[in-house]
């Protein structure tokens, strides 16, 4: 597996992977798309990266546990889903701002509880696969 | 707010959860914001509770999506009910397994997964969505899971294999079920196929639906035949772990039953007589388990299987007083089940024995922590006036009115079965001296524990049996509580209308 | 197609549950994935077939007038995946759990100990 071409490609494959996960994750409002897919892409380029390089490697390259990241996707998930109680209207009701972002565009609290979900997809896809492969 | 009162018990346990993920290895301070919250979660219960029984049922549209589009939650009082009960038997086992899981297995996620199981009930029991109930369902298994493999010993292992295949089938055929269902009515929501699901041409697949529904729901509440993973697994993990599966894991299988076989699909001749069969070889078979056994948790686990008949012979019979008994039944058992397991862990502790045979001597020695634990002992055998006494009186009144003999039988049988099996553990356990006791270098017993946590041990036990004497004692309270919960079960227009009456569905151009 | 899809769903059922009644816990837990995409297959199914008729209004209309393909099946189906993604993580960790502990994949193996050493 550790091939010096895989490895070279790994390199450039994973900033690549890593921004197209973010825009599977923002296009996701109307096109195909969203949080679930495009945390898994994430969770594929780091898998990439550990069939290239090793998991102590990519572990390194993490910097943190892939653990943790579930408990802060979870909070941001609630966070957006219990905004609308603060307007009185039931919870996880779209909120939307009123003008557009450049390049973005339109936000609302969808987006923000699709990035909780990339977030916690990331951190269990990794745990998952992480715990599986190191106990081989 | 009052709109949103509704998700607050979900989403409080959610928040728990969330937050004791934050602390994952640092057990002192996830023992005291589980204990906290939990006695939080009793006053968000009871705040749910007295405005549902006071007032009128409350219905939350969740994201604003009108019904029956949108995932609907609805607080009657038979949910609010179980939430209540939910949240007091939750906390009693926190408290109790703060002193007992071994700290080396709580930082495998015990707190959290225990909060994530607390959330998953309580949206099962709030929520007004098929399909919604089935996730809030995967939500209690999974959490569940980590409970069952927890230690991962051998027998915890085996016992793993045996639950999650059954489990994981059982979600199948509940799965399997909701999908006809949708093929058929073309909804999700209970109370809008609750007016639906009569006017379909084909009764005959409507009648395989709530075949489908029964077994699904059959096999998450041990009823006969397809118990069998339940004695074969929860004696196999903690004490705590134990006590919150019986308390809570089989009802909620029993609470969706009543539900949907109250709402959706109305118990014809033939249902009625399935059920009313199937709840008297419930009784006789896990009653004749209980029997043979001589593993005191094995036992009692038996003991949770026959006793799940009395709640399903009174949904069988399907009167507003037979409704009424097993609501009161469900009520009791949730509180004694889980006090039991308790019970059961504190003598384990006490003896470090499983096998009654080589067990005794805890009245000699403990004599006040005897007469603690008589209490909900002869509760669950049902001597007057203690609380399993009163649900009894109606079940057996409305067999004989709707001349169900066999049932009638049935309920005798797993009444003197109880008696019989109970006397045997009280024989057994309290009374016989204990021959040559063994020390086991890896248990932690009783008497080695210091004080403060010898009352964490047993202040839950205290908690639980003074409900249960209220429960006894107040019956009157129960009584109307119970009767008011059969009489919505049997006449759903109320909980329809409060979905689906007064709002108007109108989609904006 | 309803009909080739039928098959399907009745051949991942039937082998699903022949799988899930050998004696190997690796057939085992494969009885299991085929049971859950069966079932996913079911909701596609039973939720109507439509080819091309995506659930959107024109501008000038206020309902859907025509006939149009259901999007609630999707949803249910990719809540099932997820939630049957996790569940099948689980049973791989747990089948290699178990072998470890007890070295054995045969299901029949699998009654040994009535208690253990440890503290309940």
């Amino acid at each position: 597996m550790r091939h010096l071409t895989f490895k070279t490609a790994t390199n450039f494959l994973l900033p690549l992977l890593l921004l197209f996960s973010i825009f599977i994750l923002l296009r996701g409002h109307y096109l195909p798309g969203g949080g679930f897919v495009g945390g898994i892409i994430a969770a594929i380029a780091f898998v990439l990266h550990a069939f290239a390089f090793g998991l102590k490697d990519t572990r390194k390259l993490l910097k943190i546990k892939p653990m943790s990241l579930m408990p802060a996707g979870l909070a941001l998930a609630v966070f957006s889903a219990i905004l609308p109680i603060f307007q009185g209207l039931p919870i996880m009701t779209g909120l939307w701002m009123n003008e557009p972002i450049p390049v973005i565009g339109l936000i609302g609290t969808a987006l923000l509880f699709d990035l909780g979900v990339y977030i916690v997809v990331l951190g269990v896809a990794l745990t998952i696969i992480f715990t599986i492969s190191e106990s081989v | 707010m009052t709109i949103n009162l509704i998700i607050l018990p979900v989403l409080l346990q959610f928040l728990l959860a969330i937050i004791l993920l934050f602390f994952w290895t640092r057990t002192s301070i996830q023992k005291i914001i589980s204990i906290a919250g939990s006695m939080f979660s009793i006053l968000v219960a009871v705040l749910l509770f007295s405005a549902v029984y006071n007032n009128k049922i409350i219905t939350m549209q969740a994201g604003n999506w009108g019904p029956p589009f949108g995932i609907t939650f609805v607080a009657d009082t038979f949910s609010t009910t179980m939430v209540l009960l939910a949240s007091i038997s939750a906390a009693a086992v926190t408290v109790f397994s703060s002193v007992t899981i071994k700290k080396a297995r709580m930082k495998f996620g015990y707190f959290p997964s225990f909060h994530f199981l607390l959330m998953g009930l309580n949206g099962a029991f709030l929520t007004g969505d098929i399909f919604n109930l089935y996730v809030w369902f995967e939500v209690v298994i999974l959490s569940s899971f980590v409970f069952i493999t927890l230690g991962g010993k051998k027998v915890q292992i085996e016992g793993a294999v045996k639950y999650f295949t059954l489990n994981f089938l059982a979600s199948m055929i509940f799965l399997t079920a909701i999908a006809v269902l949708y093929g058929l009515a073309g909804s999700l929501n209970m109370a809008d196929l609750s007016g639906k699901i009569q006017n379909i041409q084909n009764q005959g697949l409507v009648q395989v639906t709530a075949v489908l529904f029964l077994v699904g729901f059959g096999i998450k509440s041990a009823m006969f035949p397809l118990y069998f993973w339940l004695p074969d697994s929860y004696h196999t993990p903690q004490a705590a772990i134990s006590a919150i599966f019986a308390g809570l894991l089989t009802k909620v299988g029993i609470y969706a039953l009543l539900r949907v076989f109250s709402l959706i699909f109305i118990p014809d001749l033939f249902m009625k007589n399935l059920i009313v069969i199937l709840a008297g070889l419930t009784l006789f078979s896990g009653g004749l388990g209980a029997l043979v056994q001589v593993n005191m948790r094995k036992m009692l686990s038996y003991l949770i299987v026959c006793h799940i008949g009395y709640i399903i012979g009174g949904l069988g019979m399907f009167t507003v007083a037979a409704l009424s008994g097993a609501i009161f039944y469900l009520i009791h058992d949730i509180i004694i089940k889980t006090n039991l397991f308790l019970v059961a862990g504190v003598i384990y502790k006490i003896n470090g024995e499983l096998n009654m045979k080589r067990m005794g001597g805890i009245y000699a020695n403990y004599p006040a922590l005897s007469l603690l634990m008589a209490i909900p002992l002869f509760s669950l055998i049902g001597v007057p006036p203690l609380s399993g006494f009163w649900p009894k009186i109606d079940l057996f009144k409305e067999s004989f009115t709707t001349a169900n003999y066999f049932l009638l039988g049935c309920f005798i049988f797993g009444s003197v079965i109880t008696l019989f099996v109970i006397s045997k553990l009280w024989s057994e356990v309290f009374w016989k001296k204990m021959k040559n006791p063994v020390r086991k270098p890896y248990i932690r017993y009783y008497d080695e524990m210091p004080q403060n946590q010898k009352v964490l041990l047993i202040l839950p036990i205290i908690f639980l049996s003074l409900i249960l004497l209220y429960i006894g004692l107040g019956a009157e309270n129960i009584f109307q509580l119970s009767n008011k919960i059969a009489t919505e079960l049997m006449d759903t227009t109320a909980y329809k209308n409060a979905v689906l009456g007064t709002t108007k569905i109108h989609i904006t151009p | 197609m309803e009909i080739i899809l039928a098959i399907i769903v009745g051949l991942l059922y039937a082998s699903g549950i022949y799988l899930m009644l050998r004696r190997s816990l690796v057939k085992l837990v494969i009885g299991l994935v085929l049971l859950g995409n069966g079932v996913n297959l079911l909701i596609f199914l039973l939720g109507g077939l439509v080819k091309g008729k995506p659930p959107i209004i024109p501008p000038t209309d206020t309902v859907l007038g025509q006939i149009y393909a259901d999007p609630v099946p999707q949803a249910l189906i990719l809540t099932a995946i997820v939630i049957s993604f996790g569940l099948q993580s689980f049973a791989i960790v747990l089948i290699k759990r178990t072998y470890i502990v007890l070295d054995t994949d045969d299901l029949d193996q699998i009654h040994s100990a009535e208690e253990d050493e440890d503290d309940y």
